[in-house]
């Protein structure tokens, strides 16, 4: 399945300065994987240790939370947008 | 989502009949009071608020300016901060000449210039898990202008145990996130994010940055929300995160839930008070020494000696190449992020030193050098800023 993966400001460094990247996955599982195969920086930004999402970091399927859905496992169709939006303070540079 | 419930802001007006416009305060806000979304009761209710802004900066700084002009009855501004140069980029409630004040005095005399019919409280301290409680109780809204995670996990459980709503607004680069937490059965920051990114992880100062005009948008929108509350017209940010890309100039609008298992407001919240938000955020106290220092480092009045000695020094910058067009000490431009691919450049039977803007990046450079088999290899202590304070004031700092 054709989807858009979109990168956020803060991770885009470790994606090659893409600001989105389109990609072929049925799951939201398989989109990620095939993200951070591309680009391996990415995947200690998105997973922690024990390879769960880390608590930062959310994922969207359009406008919907994965954790709502299916998490890992929910289904994209074609033409579906997955959306990383990790959290962001502000600029102290501390 | 509960759109209809109406934060009771202020006393019930049957209470507050004293409560009136003088003829000035009439034709002031008359832009307001022909319009039957706010119109007198909508004004009255404005002057009747009590709004709390944390950090009078970035998002403090439109915010405050749009309260006071709207007529927000009472101003409550926290910040300990003074104002510096590198401010006025973005900090619109500030001149040049008010460099070097507490932003908490400039922001008061701003915003009483602009409407001296308001009250503007000021509170020229830190906002802390001991005098949270005690600042937000007098106030109806409290809006988080704050730049950093661990007063951003402050300001939201202190709301969600005063069951208070949180205006929230954060920005990176030209990235903003806004949406209206603890508002009733809504979402709170926790919801969103349970937890926050470890130190190591957050962009450095490399990535760091922003458009100035990127905190005037946020901060604009926030105190729109804020008004909305107030008035109790419209449909609030509740539920919804706002997400904005001024690179792109594009809105776009994630569904937002309350999360029963959250560690706050869920069905068997863990968090009942206040906790250490900088010990939950992984910092350990300003005070603490830096993991860098122990690579092995040059001053820069060393490191300049031994340059002008003749001394064969390899010079390598590991900043971006905009930040080497600010300026440079002539070394060889290599990105952190570039070193592993381009490792092969360098000769490891050279002495090399390594800089960076402050000395952080470098010493993560020097670090993966003295891995990959570099015995000869320094950080730069202090980086740029340093060279520029302790050897050539030409260079600038930024």
């Amino acid at each position: 399945m054709p989807v858009k993966v979109i990168i956020p400001t803060p991770l885009r460094a470790y994606a090659g300065k893409q600001e989105s990247v389109e990609l072929q996955a049925s799951t939201v599982g398989e989109a990620l994987a095939s993200l951070t195969s591309r680009y391996a920086e990415l995947k200690k930004h998105l997973y922690a240790d024990d390879g769960r999402l880390r608590s930062f970091v959310n994922v969207y399927v359009n406008d919907e939370d994965i954790r709502y859905l299916q998490k890992d496992a929910t289904r994209l169709r074609e033409g579906d947008t997955v959306s990383i939006v990790p959290s962001i303070a502000g600029g102290a540079q501390s | 989502m509960a759109t209809k419930t109406e934060i009771s802001t202020t006393p019930a007006a049957a209470s507050q009949t004293a409560v009136t416009l003088s003829n000035e305060e009439i034709l002031r806000y008359s832009r307001h009071l022909i319009m039957p979304e706010v119109g007198m009761e909508g004004q009255l209710k404005l002057k009747q608020a009590k709004v709390l802004c944390i950090g009078t900066g970035g998002l403090g700084a439109p915010l405050g300016l749009y309260l006071a002009a709207a007529g927000v009855g009472r101003i409550g501004l926290v910040d300990f901060d003074s104002v510096d140069l590198t401010n006025l980029q973005r900090q619109i409630l500030f001149s040049t000449t008010d460099v070097g004040r507490p932003k908490i005095e400039a922001a008061a005399e701003r915003l009483h210039n602009l409407n001296p019919d308001i009250q503007i409280d000021r509170y020229e301290t830190r906002l802390t898990s001991e005098n949270a409680l005690e600042l937000f109780k007098d106030y109806d809204i409290i809006v988080d202008g704050t730049d950093n995670f661990p007063t951003r996990y402050l300001v939201n459980d202190a709301c969600v145990l005063l069951k208070k709503p949180n205006v929230y607004g954060s920005i990176f680069r030209f990235e903003g996130q806004i949406t209206v937490f603890g508002y009733p059965d809504g979402p709170c920051y926790r919801c969103l994010y349970p937890e926050p990114p470890p130190p190591g992880l957050v962009p450095s100062c490399a990535e760091g940055g922003v458009l100035g005009v990127l905190p005037g948008i946020v901060g604009a929108i926030q105190a729109a929300e804020t008004l909305k509350l107030i008035i109790g017209k419209g449909e609030p940010l509740v539920g919804r995160l706002l997400l904005f890309d001024a690179l792109a100039m594009r809105f776009r609008e994630l569904k937002l839930r309350q999360n029963p298992e959250c560690p706050v407001c869920g069905n068997h919240p863990t968090v009942t008070k206040l906790i250490d938000y900088a010990e939950f955020c992984g910092i350990r106290g300003e005070e603490a020494p830096a993991p860098e220092t122990s690579v092995p480092e040059i001053t820069p009045k060393d490191l300049k000696s031994r340059l002008d000695r003749g001394d064969d020094i390899f010079v390598l910058d590991v900043r971006e190449p905009h930040e080497y067009q600010i300026c440079n000490l002539g070394g060889r431009l290599i990105p952190l992020g570039d070193l592993s691919r381009r490792v092969n450049e360098l000769d490891s039977s050279r002495e090399i030193v390594a800089h960076c803007r402050s000395g952080k990046r470098s010493a993560e450079a020097v670090e993966f050098l003295r891995k990959a088999g570099f015995r000869k290899v320094l950080n730069l202590k202090g980086g740029i800023l340093a060279w520029s304070d302790e050897v050539d004031p030409s260079v600038p700092k930024y």
